[in-house]
C-alpha cells in the first residue's frame, strides 16, 4: 500500500523561490499570509492528509458508498475524518473572513488541495464541491443568501453541490429541462432530475446546499434561458439552522470505475423550494465563475494523483529486488538489485517526476496570478493576471489530469504484476484519476475552450500575456552560456507553438473544423511550452544554488530539467506535425463507415 | 493556575539520523526538525487543562538557537497562550536546561511545569527530575494520567514496570509526560494563523543569570554496529555448547 508524504520541499521551492509567494503578504487582504504562516499551514495540512485521509483511501475504495431508501452513507471512517477536517478549520482556508474564513491566498489552497487529492481524491470531493458552491454564492448571491449559507459552508457543517447535468445533457447545457415555477412569496418550485451530482447526498453534514440550473417558465430556449437557484436539502429556519425537509431527494447512486467513496447521485427535485441566485436567465455566466475555479481544482486533482503515483512507484522501485543491473551488480550483498537500477524504470520514474514538478510550477503560477487578479491594487496588473488565468485554465485542467492518469498508469507499470493487484493501491489511482479527464468539461472541451474562445478573446490579448513574457525570458536566458541547454530547446518548442497558433488562425478562418481537429494537440503543445518555461526558470535557480547547503535538492532539479528538455519536450515536434496535418483525415470517413 | 510547558526542538522522528563524518555528533544541517513528541503531549495536556478550566494560562518555553521559535509557534498553534525563548547557541545539557527553566519558573511562578519524560535526540531523561530538585517541588514522572484536585494537589498515574501507579502530589509540581497521557491534536488552521500574533518573549542565559556551559564532553559518536548474519546449528547439543562457550550466557 503506498504511503504519502507531502512534498513540502518542492512546494516551498515553487512557492517561495520560483514564484516569490512571500510577496503575496504585501497585497491588501493578505497581510497574514507571510511565508512562516504559509509554511506552517502547509506542514499541518500535509500531516492531516498523510495521517487522516490517506489511511481511509483504500478502504473507502473497497467499501464505496451505500444507498438505502434515499439515504447515502459514506464508507467507514469518512464521517470521523470529515469531522476532524472541519474542526481544523480547513474548509475555510481561502474564504472571506467576513463569513468565518481565513482569507488565505488561493495558491495556498491549491497546495492544500493537491495534498488532499494525493491522499484521498474521493474525500476531497466533498469539501471541493462546497467550495464551488461558496464561490458561486459569494459572487452572485444576495446579502441575505450570503448571510444564510456562507458561514455554514465556510465552517463545513453544511456542504454544497453543483447540479448541472441531466440525463440527456452534460456538455450541452442549453438542453436543460429542469423547470423553476415562481411562487407567490418570491421563492421558486424546482422540478426535474439531475444526474452525476457529486456529494448530492451523504452523511457528513447537517445540510446540503444544492446550486441548481433550471429554466423559468418564460425563459428563451437554449443556453440564454437558464437560471441559477439555491435549493437546500433542509430549508433554513428563522434561527438559520437546518429546518424542514425540502422536496429534493437522492434517487440512487452511480456504480463507478473510481472515486467510489465519493457519492455520485441522481437527484430528484419534486417541486423543491429554491431561490434565484443572480439575474434571471443569467445562470450560465454565474455558474461559469464557479466552473472556472472548479476546473483549476480538478487540475490539482490530476497533480495530486500524479504525486501519489510517483511516491508509490519510487518506494517500490527501491525495494523490489529483481535481476541485476545491465552494467553489473550494484548491490552485490543482496540476492538481486532493486529495479531502480534499470534505465527503463528510471525512464518511467523521471517522466512522472519531471512532468509532476513542471505541472506543480505551472499550476501554482496560475494560482498566484489568480490571487493577483483579485487583490492587486493596480487595475492593469489585475487585468493582466485575469487574462493569464483565463488563458491557462483549460491548459491546467486538461494537461494536469491527462498527466495524472498517465502517471498513475506508469505507477502501475513500475509495480509490474503487483500494480494490477488491488491491495497495493496503485490501480486505484488509475481508476480514480480517470474521471478527472472527464468532469468539469471533458479534456476535449478544454481544447475547444482554448482554441475556440481563449485565443480569440480581445484579438489575441490573452495569448500575448503568455507569449510576451515567455519570449522575452527565453531570449534573455539563451544569452547566458550556462542556460543554453535549457533555453534553446524551449525556444524551439515555443517557436513551434507560435507557428501552430498562426497556422490555426489561418486554417480556422477557412474551415472551422480545423480548430476542432487541432484543439487537443494544440493544448498539449501549449502545456509543454508552459512547462518548458517553468523548467528553465527552475533550472536557473538551481544553477545558482547548487553549490549551497541544499545541494542534492538543486542537483536533482537540474537532472529533471535536463530530462524534460531532452526526453519530454521533443513531443512538441510530433504535436506540431499532427496538428498541422489538418482535419482532412479525421473528417474523410462518412459516419456510416465507422 | 499558570502552566509552563518546555518544548525542545529535535530531529524529526521520521528522519533517519546520520552520524557526522567526523564523529562529533549527528547531522542536523538540512534535516527536518520538529517538536520533541513527548513535549507535544505536554502541550496537549496543558491546553486541555486550560480548556477544562483548570489552567488560566499556558506558556511554552524553548531554549536554544533562533529556530526554536518555530517550535514555540507550533505550541502556540496548538493552543498555548504565549512563548518564552531563551536564546543561546551553546550546546545545552540537562543540568543547564534545568537551571534555565528554574530561572524562568522563578520569573513566571507557574503551579505546574510539564516536560517530556525525555527528548528523542539524547534520551537523557534527566531534565524534569533535575528541575524538580532545583525548585524543591514535587515531581511526578512518566505520567499517563493527570487529575488536578481542588485542594492544591494532583493525582498522577505513572507507568511503572509493574503496571500503573497513582500518586498524589502537592502543587507546585513538575510532571513529565509518557506516551499514553494523551494524543496530541492537529493544530487548527485558525490557531495556526493566531499563533503568529501571540507574543514570544526573548531572554538570554545571561539575563537569567545562568551559565549554560556544558559540563560533559562528547568523546565520540558512532553508528550502532551492523547486525551480523546468524548461523544455523545442527543439534541441541551444539546450541548449548555455543550458548555456554561462545555467548557465555548459560
Amino acid at each position: 500500500m503506498p504511503t504519502y508524504t507531502a512534498p513540502l520541499d518542492d512546494m516551498r521551492f515553487v512557492l517561495f523561490e520560483l514564484l516569490g509567494a512571500d510577496k503575496l503578504a504585501e497585497l491588501p487582504g493578505f497581510g497574514d499570509a507571510t511565508q512562516d504562516v504559509v509554511e506552517a499551514v502547509l506542514e499541518e495540512a500535509g500531516k492531516f492528509a498523510a495521517n487522516e485521509l490517506q489511511p481511509i483511501n483504500h478502504s473507502g475504495d473497497e467499501e464505496g458508498c451505500h444507498y438505502e431508501n434515499g439515504t447515502v452513507t459514506t464508507p467507514k471512517g469518512f464521517k470521523e475524518a470529515y469531522a476532524k477536517f472541519i474542526e481544523g478549520g480547513w474548509t475555510g482556508l481561502p474564504c472571506d473572513p467576513e463569513f468565518g474564513g481565513q482569507g488565505l491566498p488561493k495558491v495556498v489552497n491549491f497546495a492544500v488541495e493537491e495534498m488532499i487529492c494525493s491522499a484521498n481524491l474521493s474525500f476531497g470531493m466533498y469539501p471541493g464541491l462546497s467550495n464551488g458552491a461558496y464561490n458561486a454564492l459569494a459572487l452572485h448571491g444576495t446579502s441575505e443568501q450570503k448571510a444564510t449559507y456562507l458561514p455554514k459552508l465556510v465552517a463545513g457543517t453544511w456542504s454544497g453541490t453543483m447540479c448541472l447535468t441531466e440525463p440527456h445533457c452534460g456538455t450541452d447545457l442549453g438542453l436543460i429541462k429542469t423547470r423553476a415555477e415562481p411562487d407567490a412569496d418570491g421563492s421558486y418550485k424546482i422540478t426535474g432530475t439531475k444526474i452525476f451530482i457529486s456529494a448530492g447526498e451523504h452523511d457528513l453534514t447537517d445540510n446540503i446546499v444544492h446550486l441548481v440550473l433550471a429554466r423559468l417558465p418564460d425563459a428563451p430556449a437554449g443556453i440564454r434561458g437558464i437560471s441559477l437557484f439555491v435549493c437546500p436539502k433542509f430549508i433554513p429556519n428563522t434561527s438559520g439552522e437546518a429546518g424542514p425537509r425540502n422536496a429534493v431527494r437522492c434517487g440512487s447512486i452511480e456504480h463507478k470505475m473510481g472515486i467510489k467513496a465519493s457519492a455520485t447521485c441522481v437527484m430528484n427535485f419534486d417541486g423543491a423550494t429554491a431561490w434565484l441566485v443572480g439575474q434571471p436567465n443569467k445562470g450560465m455566466s454565474a455558474m461559469f465563475t464557479m466552473m472556472n475555479a472548479a476546473r483549476l481544482a480538478v487540475g490539482m486533482q490530476g497533480l495530486g494523483i500524479a504525486e501519489a503515483a510517483y511516491q508509490g512507484a519510487v518506494m517500490y522501485a527501491k525495494d523490489r529486488l529483481q535481476m541485476r543491473a545491465l552494467s553489473g551488480a550494484k548491490f552485490p550483498d543482496k540476492p538481486a538489485d532493486p529495479i531502480i537500477v534499470h534505465p527503463d524504470v528510471r525512464r518511467m520514474l523521471l517522466t512522472m517526476r519531471a512532468l509532476t514538478e513542471g505541472c506543480r510550477a505551472v499550476s501554482y503560477w496560475v494560482g498566484m496570478e489568480l490571487d493577483i487578479s483579485r487583490h492587486h491594487p493596480d487595475e492593469k496588473r489585475r487585468q493582466e493576471a485575469d487574462d493569464l488565468v483565463a488563458l491557462l485554465t483549460p491548459v491546467v485542467k486538461a494537461f494536469l489530469t491527462d498527466h495524472g492518469f498517465h502517471a498513475a498508469n506508469l505507477g502501475v507499470q513500475v509495480f509490474g504484476g503487483h500494480g494490477y493487484i488491488r491491495e497495493w493501491g496503485m490501480e486505484q489511482l488509475v481508476r480514480d484519476a480517470r474521471i478527472t479527464q472527464i468532469y468539469e468539461g471533458t479534456n476535449g472541451i478544454q481544447g475547444l475552450d482554448l482554441v475556440g474562445r481563449k485565443l480569440s478573446l480581445g484579438m489575441g490579448r490573452l495569448l500575448r500575456r503568455f507569449f510576451h513574457p515567455v519570449g522575452a525570458y527565453l531570449e534573455a536566458a539563451a544569452e547566458k552560456p550556462e542556460m543554453v541547454e535549457f533555453a534553446l530547446p524551449s525556444m524551439k518548442a515555443f517557436a513551434k507553438l507560435q507557428q501552430a497558433t498562426a497556422w490555426l488562425a489561418q486554417a480556422g478562418l477557412k474551415n472551422p473544423e480545423e480548430a476542432g481537429a487541432a484543439a487537443t494537440d494544440y493544448l498539449r503543445l501549449f502545456a509543454l511550452v508552459a512547462l518548458a518555461y517553468m523548467w528553465c526558470r527552475m533550472a536557473e535557480i538551481a544553477l545558482r544554488k547548487q553549490a549551497g547547503e541544499k545541494a542534492p535538492f538543486y542537483e536533482a532539479k537540474l537532472v529533471c530539467a535536463r530530462f524534460f528538455m531532452t526526453r519530454l519536450l521533443p513531443e512538441t515536434n510530433t504535436l506540431f506535425a499532427t496538428l498541422t496535418s489538418g482535419s482532412q483525415t479525421l473528417m474523410a470517413l462518412p459516419a456510416e463507415a465507422f | 493556575m499558570k502552566v509552563l510547558v518546555a518544548v525542545k526542538r529535535v530531529v524529526d522522528f521520521n528522519v533517519k539520523v546520520r552520524v557526522k563524518a567526523d564523529g562529533t555528533g549527528v547531522e542536523t544541517a538540512n534535516v527536518k526538525m520538529s517538536m520533541n513528541p513527548f513535549d507535544e503531549i505536554g502541550v496537549e495536556e496543558a491546553v486541555r487543562l486550560k480548556e477544562g478550566g483548570k489552567a488560566t494560562e499556558v506558556i511554552a518555553v524553548s531554549l536554544g538557537p533562533t529556530q526554536c521559535q518555530e517550535t514555540i509557534r507550533t505550541a502556540l498553534a496548538m493552543g498555548a497562550d504565549r512563548g518564552i525563548h531563551v536564546q543561546t547557541d551553546v550546546e545545552l545539557q540537562p543540568l543547564a536546561v534545568a537551571k534555565l527553566l528554574k530561572a524562568v519558573v522563578d520569573k513566571e511562578q507557574p503551579q505546574l511545569c510539564i516536560l517530556g519524560k525525555q527528548a528523542i535526540d539524547d534520551d537523557a531523561n534527566q531534565t524534569g527530575q533535575m528541575l524538580a530538585a532545583l525548585l524543591s517541588w514535587s515531581q511526578a514522572t512518566f505520567a499517563s494520567k493527570l487529575v488536578i484536585n481542588g485542594d492544591g494537589t494532583a493525582n498522577v498515574t505513572r507507568e511503572v514496570d509493574g503496571g500503573l501507579e497513582t500518586i498524589q502530589a502537592k502543587l507546585p509540581l513538575v510532571m513529565t509526560t509518557d506516551l499514553r497521557l494523551n494524543e496530541p491534536r492537529y493544530a487548527s488552521l485558525p490557531n495556526i494563523m493566531k499563533a503568529k500574533k501571540k507574543p514570544i518573549e526573548q531572554l538570554t542565559p545571561e539575563a537569567l543569570g545562568v551559565d549554560p556551559a556544558p559540563r560533559l564532553k562528547t568523546l565520540k559518536v558512532v553508528e550502532p554496529p551492523k547486525r551480523k548474519a546468524g548461523v544455523k546449528v545442527k543439534s541441541v547439543a551444539e546450541l548449548v555448547d555455543k550458548l555456554r562457550n561462545e555467548a557465555k550466557v548459560i
